[in-house]
């Protein structure tokens, strides 16, 4: 279980993160939702160790994940997968070798298992071989958030995590991405964390919704619970009413 | 007046403030090529990189710098009829000074702020993130590897600047002047002893490690997007060449 508990994050003066208190249930799916700016992604960097908080602990399994360091921390790392919001694919390596990346680096696996394996889960997010020897700027923004989650998937993770994994798609590419990730889950069996604004389609794949307000976690609960939620921070964002403080 | 303190203070607690962060950088990254594993393969492809690649515009710059030294030098010095220490003119100007500096440049403007602008994309498109977050230390991935392909090809693309300096030399000065074949190899084997040779491989060696750093520490602390990776590379090639420069004046002086 990930456990967060007073996490505070400050950057030149100005809170982002105001106190989070969050309890993200193993192998179960939980969006984080709010609006751009919220704090969102600097919470799941703050999960995936790539921040530091300035006050506040990360518990994954009762280990401290911000009072880690070196060996420990990266041991950490290893159970963790990561979906960038822009995929964030090495782009002097081909798509088969953005997937067997995490392989080569940190198994003593064969090449011949390392290639099946990578082959596997690029089937898994329906790419088929003729794309494997591409480049990532040769293949289309869907194509890269399906390499980006095989890439994800290989390491076999505990936790996956999702930074916005549908911004910038269009409808049927968006509903074929939160597809591959309900059905990967269902497979693999991950403790999810997705962050996105995409509302309603991102509650088709969650199990519970956290909403963050001003560096705060305002509601939690399930998506049926949260869309009845009578906070009307909370109703104003479901309902998406123009926020005249923004404009 | 006081204004004028203020900006001066300000200004020196910056340049202490990202020297320190900056060795910090150095120290670390190179303490990756100690801890396993071993990245020999990511060294060598840096050393293609930053050497093999760069070459061509070692060979054209030496060979020209070769050529005008050998011809200025010879209407100078047939004013007062030394034609023939022409070649010790070529060697003692190019060895100790004019050689490592000018490789150094070269490098810095071709390899230097490619190695910043390759970092700071990987910056921005949060591809080092990623590399962290599988648990691989990009300091060890990406910058230990050019730092030491630095290291190691500065101080040879000098070695062959040289060369390519003294065969321009002799090909305005002996073929096209009329020096002596003789003379002109035989002034250089007089003039230049070992200390010389030594400085300015010495001098390489540091030029290497101060371009590849300051190219790493740019490239890995870019912010704000493109423009802010357009500014990386910028900073790269002036605070280099200027590092060169002053570190020239410094090595000189400590070996005089």
């Amino acid at each position: 279980m990930i456990k967060i508990i007073d996490l505070c994050r400050s950057f030149n003066g100005h809170p982002v993160l105001n106190g989070i208190n969050l309890e993200v249930p193993t192998g179960k799916i939980t969006v984080v939702i709010g609006k751009s700016g919220a704090g969102k992604s600097v919470l799941l960097k703050h999960i995936a160790g790539l921040l530091k908080p300035d006050q506040g602990r990360i518990l994954i399994n009762s280990t401290d994940l911000t009072r880690a360091r070196g060996r420990e921390l990266q041991e950490i790392k290893k159970r963790f997968g990561v979906l960038f919001q822009g995929g964030a694919l090495f782009d002097s390596l081909t798509v088969l070798e953005n997937v067997a990346f995490p392989l080569r680096e940190k198994t003593r696996l064969p090449e011949g298992e390392i290639l099946r394996r990578a082959r596997k889960r690029l089937a898994q997010v329906k790419l088929t071989q003729e794309v494997e020897n591409k480049y990532p700027d040769e293949v289309s923004g869907g194509m890269k958030k399906r390499v980006a989650l095989a890439r994800a998937l290989v390491q076999e993770p505990e936790i996956l995590l999702f930074d916005e994994p549908v911004t910038g798609l269009d409808p049927p590419m968006m509903n074929t991405v939160f597809h591959l990730i309900a059905k990967t889950h269902q497979e693999s069996g991950y403790t999810g964390m997705v962050v996105s604004h995409d509302i309603p389609a991102v509650f088709r794949i969650a199990d519970y919704v956290a909403m963050l307000h001003q560096g705060r976690i305002v509601a939690f609960g399930t998506p049926a619970e949260i869309q009845q939620n009578p906070d009307p921070v909370v109703q104003d964002f479901l309902r998406g009413e123009i926020d005249f403080q923004e404009t | 007046m006081m204004t004028l303190l203020r900006r001066v203070g300000g200004f020196s607690l910056t340049l202490a403030q990202e020297t320190g962060r900056a060795m910090l950088f150095l120290f670390e990254a190179l303490g990756q090529a100690f801890l396993p594993p071993y990245r020999f393969r990511r060294i060598l492809e840096e050393v293609y990189f930053i050497g093999c690649r760069s070459l061509l515009i070692i060979f054209l710059t030496a060979a020209f710098t070769g050529m005008v030294l050998a011809l200025q030098g010879y209407y100078t010095l047939r004013k007062y009829g030394s034609e023939s220490a022409l070649g010790s003119v070529v060697a003692l100007s190019l060895i100790r000074e004019l050689g490592p500096v000018l490789a150094a440049l070269m490098v810095s403007g071709r390899a230097g702020s490619a190695i910043t602008a390759e970092i700071g994309i990987m910056r921005i498109t949060e591809q080092l993130d990623a590399m962290d977050t599988m648990a691989v230390n990009p300091l060890q991935y990406v910058v230990m590897p050019k730092l030491l392909a630095g290291l190691i090809s500065v101080p040879l693309l000098t070695a062959i600047f040289f060369v390519v300096v003294i065969l321009g030399g002799f090909v305005v000065g002996v073929m096209l002047l009329g020096v002596s074949s003789g003379s002109y190899f035989s002034g250089m084997t007089q003039s230049v002893v070992t200390l010389d040779v030594n400085g300015g491989i010495v001098k390489s060696l540091v030029f290497g490690l101060t371009i590849m750093l300051v190219a790493c520490y740019n490239g890995y602390f870019t912010e704000r997007g493109a423009e802010g990776v357009s500014y990386a590379t910028t900073r790269t090639v002036v605070v280099s060449a200027i590092l060169v420069l002053a570190w020239d004046y410094v090595l000189t002086s400590f070996f005089m």
